[in-house]
């Protein structure tokens, strides 16, 4: 049987894609397809480099051995994943030393929830059960992108962030069964991260005006990701007799959740770069790559 | 710098599959990533790394000659058996 052609049109690739149709690195594919496949994957790789900065802060001060390790585990692990990523990424035609320049200089985006401190051991928690939570909601859906050497990567990260979750649970779990001054700990997290979690999945676009769903890079739109989160992950926060800061919140009779408008100024306001820490991050991300450039060489010297 | 493509293997006795790619100045440092990457948590028992250039790269399939009657999709049998049945007068009342 002859292998089906990729069209080498745009319109005829459009309809490939959105008919399930996969793509490979040496396939032909229209410039706005790779283009769009640079951005989103490239801001993943980003928001794994920088999303562990805020674990990282807590790795000398988390509370006992067992919980250093795994927090330095899934530190290491983020770092693997943004590896795995920018090499996806390099293959698409933009260098990873092009990738880190750009982030560096602010020019280059990363995922609203790593521009905010982790005050608590409570938000170490909650940022390893929840919003690996809400970013593996993004990622299983990208276990079906149209650009195949992503999906493949993706069963790996996706693997890798299920354990994730369990620690933060675990964590989580560790604190509400604790002190009373230990569950208001993890109260406090919750209330702080509510509103960047449920901006997390992005503004609520009809799915077909989202260039990233058109061309099939994304399968579900940001809405319905948001619905899926809120449906698996609020009947596990409210049996653990926590709150969520939300008065608004609940689930209808047809199934949908009902909730408080995200605020969408700040997401906006947060990604461009105006993030509570997100100076501090990108300037200590800037350090280091000045300061590891050595490795680098070594490297390239061998 | 060059690229080596990483094929694992999950289990014993499965196909290694493509994992997805390292660059690296060499095959010891090919080797080093794709541990680090691809094996850390032991969910390879195997890896293949194959630098890029050496992989020759198959996918025109040529069907000039119309060989459907190597697979099962070249033999349509629907009509046949039905005449077939009515001659033999064991079709069924449907």
């Amino acid at each position: 049987m002859a292998a089906v052609e990729i069209p080498r049109d745009e319109q005829a690739f459009l309809e490939y894609v959105q008919g399930g149709g996969q793509v490979e690195t040496t396939d032909w594919m229209p410039d706005d397809y790779r283009a769009k496949l640079i951005k989103f994957i490239e801001m993943h790789g980003n928001s794994e480099l920088m999303g562990v900065l805020p674990e990282r802060e807590w790795i000398l001060r988390a509370p006992t051995l067992q919980r250093k390790l795994a927090l330095t585990a899934k530190v290491q692990d983020e770092v693997g994943h943004a590896q795995l990523i920018y090499r996806v990424v390099e293959d698409l035609g933009k260098p990873r030393e092009q990738c880190l320049a750009d982030l560096v200089d602010g020019k280059a985006k990363f995922h609203n929830v790593f521009h905010y401190p982790t005050l608590s051991w409570g938000d170490v928690g909650v940022i390893a059960w929840l919003v690996d939570a809400a970013a593996i909601i993004s990622q299983k859906a990208l276990l079906k992108c149209s650009y195949a050497p992503y999906a493949r990567i993706m069963k790996k990260i996706c693997w890798e962030e299920s354990f994730h979750i369990l620690h933060g649970r675990d964590v989580i779990l560790a604190m509400v069964t604790g002190t009373p001054e230990q569950f208001e700990l993890v109260q406090e997290a919750l209330d702080r991260w509510w509103g960047p979690l449920m901006q997390f999945h992005g503004n609520p676009i009809p799915s077909d005006e989202d260039p990233m769903y058109r061309w099939r890079i994304k399968s579900q739109g940001n809405g319905e990701a948001r619905q899926q989160f809120l449906d698996g992950y609020v009947p596990q926060i409210w049996e653990l007799g926590l709150t969520v800061p939300d008065p608004k919140l609940r689930k209808r009779d047809d199934g949908d959740w009902e909730f408080s408008e995200p605020d969408w100024d700040e997401l906006k306001h947060v990604v461009t770069g105006h993030g509570p820490k997100t100076e501090e991050r990108l300037a200590f991300r800037r350090r280091f790559l000045e300061q590891e450039q050595w490795v680098r060489d070594a490297v390239l010297a061998a | 710098m060059s690229v080596w493509e990483v094929f694992r293997r999950e289990r014993k006795g499965q196909p290694l599959e493509h994992a997805g790619s390292v660059e690296a100045p060499d095959a010891n440092f090919a080797e080093a990533w794709a541990r680090e990457q691809y094996g850390r948590r032991g969910e390879s028992v195997a890896l293949w790394l194959v630098p890029r250039d050496a992989i020759r790269d198959v996918e025109d399939w040529a069907d000039e000659f119309d060989l459907k009657y190597r697979r099962v999709d070249g033999y349509s049998i629907k009509a046949r058996l039905k005449e077939a049945r009515e001659r033999a007068g064991t079709a069924g009342p449907g």
